[in-house]
């Protein structure tokens, strides 16, 4: 198989993540792509804590990212590519390989503006995602895989109800 | 409180932990002991809706501030209030988390007052980890 799921969350690894996907998904790998984690062993720890052991989570910082995401496409199992912001995604956008992208949880932080329940934006993270889908490609908010997708027009347009 | 005669507001229970979860799951549990035993006043239930992991964590220190409390329950090992209560707990040796709380570990905490509150955390969560059963027999191993 390969990363089935390429998801912006700013909590990271928690329960949506390995249970709610997680389990339907047969998800079996992780890649946390994120340079403050990737620095710390203490967070790598936390995290690693919050999955179940038959599960392998990879810490990697965006550069590395770029250089090894192309080995975990070709894994035999099911991973997840995430990143806790819409920036580290665009990066690792940028250099291709990509072709969706799961809005998963952006929370409220002054200046962000309410679009969903689970997703707040200000205009520089609008824009990057404008730009993001521009590559061709296809972007929607989604917190659970029993949710509606929002397409990112929809979501931005204000009509995702 | 459950039935409407519990302790007058100068009876006030002083909180002795924080329950915190998704969704309603802290109101809901607290909710379900103060029903059973009218001491649902000793847990402050912590919903998180819509906050980034930075404002939880916020959240849960300013509770621990304002209240006291050193014993922080939460609903699932992997869940975004546990890791807040993990880094919240770091370097603290006075404080404790018990991930996967159930109600019976609730109850039994609730009922150990008596008790220094971290012995009383560690025994309801043996309780707690015991209280589970299995009834019926679907999907068992078959009896020659």
């Amino acid at each position: 198989m390969t990363l089935v799921l390429h998801r912006i969350d700013d909590r990271l690894i928690h329960g949506q993540v390995v249970v709610g996907w997680g389990q339907p998904l047969n998800i079996q790998f992780i890649v946390l792509v994120d340079d403050a984690v990737a620095a710390s062993e203490w967070e790598q720890e936390l995290y690693r804590m919050g999955v179940p052991p038959e599960m392998d989570v990879y810490f990697l910082n965006v550069g590395d990212a770029i250089a090894a995401l192309p080995r975990y496409r070709d894994d035999s199992r099911n991973g997840i590519l995430l990143t806790g912001d819409i920036e580290t995604m665009r990066r690792l956008v940028d250099d291709g390989g990509i072709p969706n992208v799961n809005l998963g949880g952006i929370h409220h932080r002054a200046g962000r503006t309410q679009r969903l329940r689970y997703v707040f934006l200000n205009n520089d993270e609008e824009a990057a995602l404008r730009d993001i889908a521009t590559q061709g490609v296809s972007i929607s908010a989604q917190d659970v895989p029993g949710a509606r997708p929002i397409p990112l027009d929809d979501l931005l347009a204000g009509v995702a109800g | 409180m459950s039935d409407g005669q519990g302790p007058a507001e100068n009876d006030k229970p002083t909180p002795r932990a924080i329950v915190a979860g998704h969704g309603d799951f802290a109101n809901g549990l607290v909710s379900a002991v103060d029903l059973i035993t009218g001491r649902g006043g000793q847990l402050i239930p912590v919903a998180v809706p819509g906050l980034c992991a930075e404002d939880i964590e916020a959240l849960i220190r300013e509770r621990m501030r304002e209240s006291g409390v050193k014993v922080i329950f939460t609903d699932l090992q992997a869940g975004s209030c546990t890791m807040a209560a993990r880094r919240i707990l770091r370097g603290v040796d006075d404080a404790l988390l018990i991930a996967g709380v159930n109600l019976p570990t609730l109850l039994d905490f609730v009922f150990a007052d008596q008790m220094p509150v971290i012995d009383a955390a560690r025994r309801s969560a043996e309780r707690g980890r015991s209280a589970i059963t299995v009834v019926g027999s679907a999907g068992g191993v078959k009896q020659a």
